[in-house]
């Protein structure tokens, strides 16, 4: 079942992603995307692509946007030379600092954003999902920024696994709702945030905070997120006078990956690298990599890569991280992989840890344990090709991730 | 006479003979796989069409009540292979016609170069697939075609007229007018407006109209009745279904 191409059309598909032909009217990225939504749904996405039509290029619009980015996000973020890890790892290591971005992760880029549209399109509610939380809390901020009412639907797992955050989204004045029906993760929020959105579809406004989901939601958050790919390239062709060698993140859903690989995509020099999850091992239920391990197929409102049986079942997945524990991915991603531009790698809970407390250590930085995965992959990367130049999308910090690591790296410690 | 017009046909019947056609849906394999049989002939003594439900882990249109029962079924092992099988083995005069209600992401395993087949030989009239718009649906319709399947398109009260038109003359068996926004199986009341908007599909639609989404009562039924073709019974007939009671009795219940 996994999509091959002849060489031809896979040569095509990358002249198409150079030339920025994706998505297409049709909101595809190549095979994949597209909208695959209940009737009720499509009204309300047709108005969504109207508002992003409108707005997203706009300067008015985009003018809001970045003073909110620099004013209360915190924007620009720092690149930060990272002198300990280069020395570990014989490479020249950059970390870019999302996690210095207000409420602690890359998705307040995409909140804000999403929240000033809904406030454009007339909304009177903003819902979201969220997996670690982070999306929650982002959206939930934004939401009292700009004087929306928020609910937040989360996994009752991820409420357990990320409590820090549900207190926070509480305090930011959203109203959380446990999500006890399929597998009480990311996946069942997401199915929950729809059917909430299907029962208000002219009133609610769905602020997806992945790269994933029908049309034009993809689209929406990459060109939201871009601005952490954006600002890379800039801070490392003024600092290291060069781009990078290897630009790495770690993907779930893929919205921070897809905003740091975005801007990079025509510098054909510079190669990619996403981490998934790879939990504990290659078996399916093991992990949440659907770029390595996944076939084609329809979930959420999209065609995509995915973690399913042969009968279509979705699969459920295992990952020490919340917010990399999902069975699908964003189609972007699963074009970029066909097309050979962005390579796709697992790393498993353990490297994942590991790779987390060695960061803490020679840098002084308690990363999030989704980030963990992709300087997990960096090092084996650089351990594989010594000296290189090595960007890493640093997406959160982890201070959420306190209950985990004191049942895993701590245990006995403290 | 095609497949999807024998669904057509029978709504139509229906519809001279009591007043409103009554479309029931089962989940497959719910509660057991061994009562599938059973259930399916007790609905189809009152029933002139019957939906079967493939399970699919993230029913993401449906309530409570079909996110549980599709639970049960797919932990009982159901799959559309077992449910072809098990329809391929009934005798077609004795039920009427039957569709499958599937989300996409199962038909698609299947694979759309086997499922036509597969699904006329086991006597599917046509399919419902709540997560396929119109706009995506092409390759699967031209698949259908081939077998003379149906492809029921929804209309919705949030549906603008211009797309309404496109909808009622694209669909093949009938068109599913969804009562409400919102997913299966919340009591829905029967107001003014919701008749006018029942009465604006029939105007438009060439195919039979019916209504489904939260429909539990007879009273319901008889208000719908005047509007529409046949009125679709799902969570409320599989709420029956879990606690054990007749099928059959509550579908005839709904005649009035």
């Amino acid at each position: 079942m996994r999509t091959e191409l002849p060489h031809a059309d896979t040569k095509a598909l990358f002249e198409n992603v150079l030339k920025d032909a994706y998505p297409d009217a049709r909101g595809r990225f190549g095979p994949f995307g597209g909208r695959y939504v209940p009737e009720t749904l499509v009204p309300a996405l047709d108005r969504l692509q109207a508002g992003v039509d409108r707005y997203l290029r706009d300067p008015e619009f985009l003018a809001d946007f970045h003073a909110e980015l620099k004013t209360w996000v915190g924007r620009p973020t720092p690149l930060t030379h990272a002198r300990g890890l280069s020395k570990l790892w014989n490479a020249e290591v950059w970390l870019k600092r999302e996690d210095l971005a207000h409420t602690g992760a890359h998705k307040i880029n995409n909140s804000i954003g999403q929240v000033l549209l809904a406030k454009k399109l007339g909304a009177k509610r903003v819902i979201a999902e969220t997996g670690a939380g982070q999306h929650g809390v982002a959206t939930a901020a934004a939401c009292a920024r700009l004087g929306m009412p928020c609910t937040v639907y989360m996994g009752a797992i991820d409420m357990e696994r990320q409590a820090p955050n549900v207190g926070r989204m509480k305090l930011l004045g959203a109203t959380v709702v446990p999500v006890t029906s399929g597998d009480k993760t990311l996946r069942a929020a997401v199915d929950e945030a729809l059917r909430d959105w299907v029962t208000d579809p002219n009133g609610t406004y769905y602020c997806l905070g992945s790269a994933i989901g029908p049309h034009p939601y993809p689209y929406i958050v990459r060109e939201l997120q871009s601005v952490i790919g954006r600002e890379a390239r800039e801070q490392i062709l003024a600092t290291a006078g060069t781009l990078p060698d290897l630009v790495v993140a770690c993907v779930g859903g893929g919205s921070n990956a897809i905003g740091l690989f975005h801007p990079f995509v025509k510098d054909e020099q510079v190669r990619m690298l996403g981490i998934e999850a790879g939990g504990m091992g290659s078996g399916l239920g093991q992990n949440a990599a659907s770029l390595a391990y996944g076939t084609p197929g329809v979930l959420q409102g999209t065609y995509s890569l995915l973690l399913q049986d042969e009968h279509g079942q979705i699969q459920e997945t295992h990952s020490v991280s919340a917010g990399l524990d999902y069975p699908g991915v964003g189609p972007e991603h699963a074009l970029l992989q066909l097309i050979g531009r962005v390579k796709y790698e697992a790393v498993n809970d353990d490297e994942a840890l590991a790779a987390l407390a060695e960061c803490c250590a020679a840098e002084g930085i308690l990363p999030a344990i989704e980030s963990s995965h992709a300087l997990a992959g960096a090092k084996r990367y650089a351990q594989a090709n010594p000296g290189k130049r090595i960007l890493i999308g640093l997406s959160g910090r982890g201070d959420k991730d306190m209950p985990t690591l004191q049942r895993t790296i701590l245990k006995g410690q403290i | 006479m095609t497949p999807r017009d024998s669904i057509s046909r029978a709504i139509r019947t229906a519809k001279e003979k009591n007043g409103a056609a009554l479309i029931a849906y089962i989940t497959a394999g719910f509660p057991t796989k061994q009562a599938f049989r059973e259930i399916l002939a007790n609905v189809g003594k009152e029933a002139d069409v019957i939906e079967v439900g493939v399970p699919f882990t993230d029913p993401m249109a449906d309530g409570t009540t079909i996110q549980r029962s599709s639970r049960v079924a797919l932990e009982q092992g159901t799959s559309l292979a077992w449910i072809l099988e098990e329809l391929a083995g009934i005798p077609r005069e004795s039920r009427p016609p039957v569709l499958l209600m599937s989300y996409l992401n199962p038909l698609l395993a299947f694979g759309f170069d086997r499922l036509p087949k597969a699904a006329a030989e086991a006597g599917v009239a046509g399919f419902i697939v709540p997560d396929l718009p119109m706009e995506e649906c092409d390759d699967m319709r031209r698949a259908l075609d081939a077998e003379g399947l149906a492809l029921v398109q929804f209309v919705t009260p949030v549906t603008p007229e211009s797309r309404m038109k496109l909808l009622c003359e694209g669909t093949s068996g009938f068109v599913y007018a969804v009562t409400m926004t919102g997913t299966t199986g919340k009591n829905v009341a029967v107001p003014q407006e919701v008749l006018d908007y029942f009465a604006r599909v029939k105007a438009i639609s060439p195919h039979p109209v019916c209504a489904g989404f939260g429909i539990r009562s007879r009273e319901q039924v008889a208000a719908l009745a005047p509007y529409v073709d046949g009125v679709i019974v799902g969570s409320a007939l599989v709420e029956v279904i879990e606690r054990g009671e007749d099928p059959a009795a509550f579908l005839r219940g709904l005649k009035g």
